[in-house]
């Protein structure tokens, strides 16, 4: 009950704050320039290229690619941003004193405002990369492989940054903790690189070296892998088969990356609750 | 056994971070119905052990209870309404809303809350200002707002970590009278205070706490009665005159024709004034004051102050 009250409260922030507006806003801006830049390109490939709707489908699979790129990462920032703060801005303040000494533990106030964050997240993700396959569709009739488990992935990339996020916002300062989490997430993100550039190095040895780089990386934080598994269910068997493409992977991490995820998720929540649920406040 | 257990009781709590010892021995009792005062220089750990009593600290030894349960109980807190330092709260609520999340926390039904709300917003004198966001509230009304979400609950015990610092008379005036209403209604308040004027009109009982340890705690009407300060104007005193008068008082000063003491008891006041006589003082005047509460907190934590 209290728990519902706290996530009720944060979406209230949220839109007293308007972020909500502020990201929806500017989310509409993003998906009618990705219109645009899609009509006039596939126009363009409607009028030279002979290859008929297989390779305009080639095409379209890539320019979504590239928008979810974006809306991915966008998510990532929005998800940060908004979060980062959220714990150790309250205790800092002293807001976090007359909520905790109401009859309510403390967990349901981490997880109150986990759920909130978690389902303003959703709603952004669901509208953004929702907004950009839905428009595809309805212009051309092209529809993704696997869209579903494409958002599921991106989702759970999201609330994996979150939970970092919010185990970073019980220890320390909300700068130092932004700074950690995006440090975190840049470590990922090269590592996932170097891994896919390593998949192309003609030596076997340094090219197994580069694949322990991204393994390593993404057992640190799973958010680059996601990503990775996320394009590789919804590129085309085409590039799939080619590949590589910017946007796109060569290599693909498994079903047990994806596993490990959800446990990873798990463990930072619940040791974001016990350290929490044990600080000073 | 819970029913009839004191509203706060300490034993030995202690509190410290790193190494440094915030509270070393904490142990009081505070009755139902009883308004206490905590009182202490800047900086002796009056913040601390009030954030022990509400859990938001982890005592690192000790015991502690409210109403007979552990202090880490969060249900017992449905008892307690709690004002912290410094009045900071979510300022992009309305007073409404901000009283009405408090509520909700509280597990008052919405039935219920509405009416209690509008009860608590009229006591603090904020119903013009209901839906004014408490960003835009000065330091008063965020203190007058924070009094009321600690009364939503009709609380058994109230806890205020400084209630009156940095107000105007008016604000407290209102916390005073608030006090007072609480006390008829038999809640049990916990009134951590530097300001000795306030406790001193309010408190029943008060308790001094210096370096993070409970130094004395002493009911304060006897306490002010019994403590009494002789200011005598006199010639012809030796030194050994004024030392014998240690006999009396622990606390002689001497400066020429001036003598002033601190007595335990009105009653020995006769005897110095024969004893002065017999050793052939010239006695011009004799003036007993009984000790104000300051007088009292300087001599009791001592005039070094908090740092």
């Amino acid at each position: 009950m209290s728990t519902f009250v706290i996530a009720r409260l944060t979406f209230f922030e949220a839109a007293r704050r308007r972020i909500l507006l502020a990201a929806l806003v500017l989310g509409l801006v993003f998906l009618i320039v990705f219109g645009i830049g899609y009509h006039y390109i596939i126009g363009n490939a409607e009028r030279n290229l002979r290859g008929g709707q297989l390779q305009l489908n080639e095409i379209r699979n890539f320019l979504l690619l590239a928008g979810l790129y974006v809306v991915n990462f966008l998510t990532v920032m929005m998800t940060v941003l908004t979060s980062v703060d959220t714990i150790s801005g309250e205790i800092n303040s002293g807001t976090i004193h007359t909520l905790i000494s109401k009859p309510i533990r403390r967990w349901e106030v981490l997880i109150g405002k986990w759920l909130g964050y978690a389902g303003m997240i959703s709603i952004y993700l669901l509208l953004m990369a929702g907004g950009e396959m839905f428009y595809i569709y309805l212009s051309s009739g092209y529809s993704l492989p696997n869209p579903l488990s494409a958002l599921g992935l991106m989702l759970l990339n999201a609330l994996i940054l979150l939970s970092v996020s919010f185990l970073g916002g019980t220890y320390f300062s909300t700068l130092a903790n932004g700074v950690l989490v995006f440090g975190l997430f840049g470590v990922a993100f090269i590592g996932g690189w170097i891994e896919q550039i390593g998949s192309f190095l003609p030596d076997p040895a340094a090219g197994q070296a580069a694949t322990n780089v991204g393994i390593v990386t993404s057992l640190l934080l799973p958010s680059e892998a996601l990503w990775r598994r996320a394009a590789h269910e919804i590129q085309s068997p085409l590039v799939s088969a080619l590949g590589f493409s910017p946007f796109s992977t060569a290599t693909y991490p498994s079903n047990l990356m994806i596993v490990y995820a959800v446990g990873y998720l798990l463990v930072v929540l619940i040791w974001a609750i016990w350290h929490f649920s044990k600080r000073d406040l | 056994m819970s029913n009839h257990a004191p509203a706060i009781e300490t034993s030995e709590l202690c509190k410290v971070f790193g190494n440094k010892v915030a509270v070393s021995n904490l142990t009081l009792e505070v009755e139902r119905g009883e308004v206490f005062g905590f009182l202490g220089p800047n900086g002796a750990g009056k913040t601390t052990s009030v954030k022990m009593l509400l859990h938001l600290i982890q005592p690192s030894g000790g015991k502690g209870y409210l109403f007979g349960e552990p202090l880490s109980n969060p249900d017992v807190r449905s008892k307690v309404g709690f004002l912290p330092e410094h009045f900071r709260f979510h300022d992009w609520l309305t007073a409404r809303e901000f009283l009405k999340l408090h509520a909700d926390l509280y597990h008052i039904p919405p039935s219920q809350s509405a009416g209690r709300i509008s009860e608590l917003l009229d006591l603090v004198g904020l119903t013009p200002h209901a839906t004014k966001r408490l960003h835009d509230f000065s330091k008063g009304m965020l203190q007058r707002i924070g009094l009321a979400q600690a009364l939503l609950n009709r609380p058994e015990l109230v806890i205020l970590d400084e209630p009156t610092s940095g107000l105007d008379p008016v604000g407290r005036r209102l916390v005073r009278d608030i006090i007072h209403d609480l006390r008829n209604q038999g809640t049990a308040v916990f009134l951590n205070s530097h300001l000795l004027s306030e406790v001193e009109i309010t408190c029943d009982r008060v308790a001094f706490i210096k370096n993070g340890e409970v130094v004395r705690t002493s009911p304060l009407k006897g306490l002010l009665e019994g403590e009494l300060s002789v200011e005598i104007r006199a010639r012809n005193l030796t030194p050994e005159t004024v030392t014998d008068l240690s006999r009396w008082s622990s606390n002689v000063r001497h400066d020429g024709d001036h003598l002033s003491l601190t007595l335990e008891k009105e009653a020995d006041l006769p005897a110095i004034n024969r004893f002065l006589v017999e050793r052939g003082v010239d006695i011009f005047a004799i003036r007993p004051e009984h000790v104000s509460l300051e007088d009292l907190f300087i001599q009791i934590v001592g005039n070094d102050g908090g740092l």
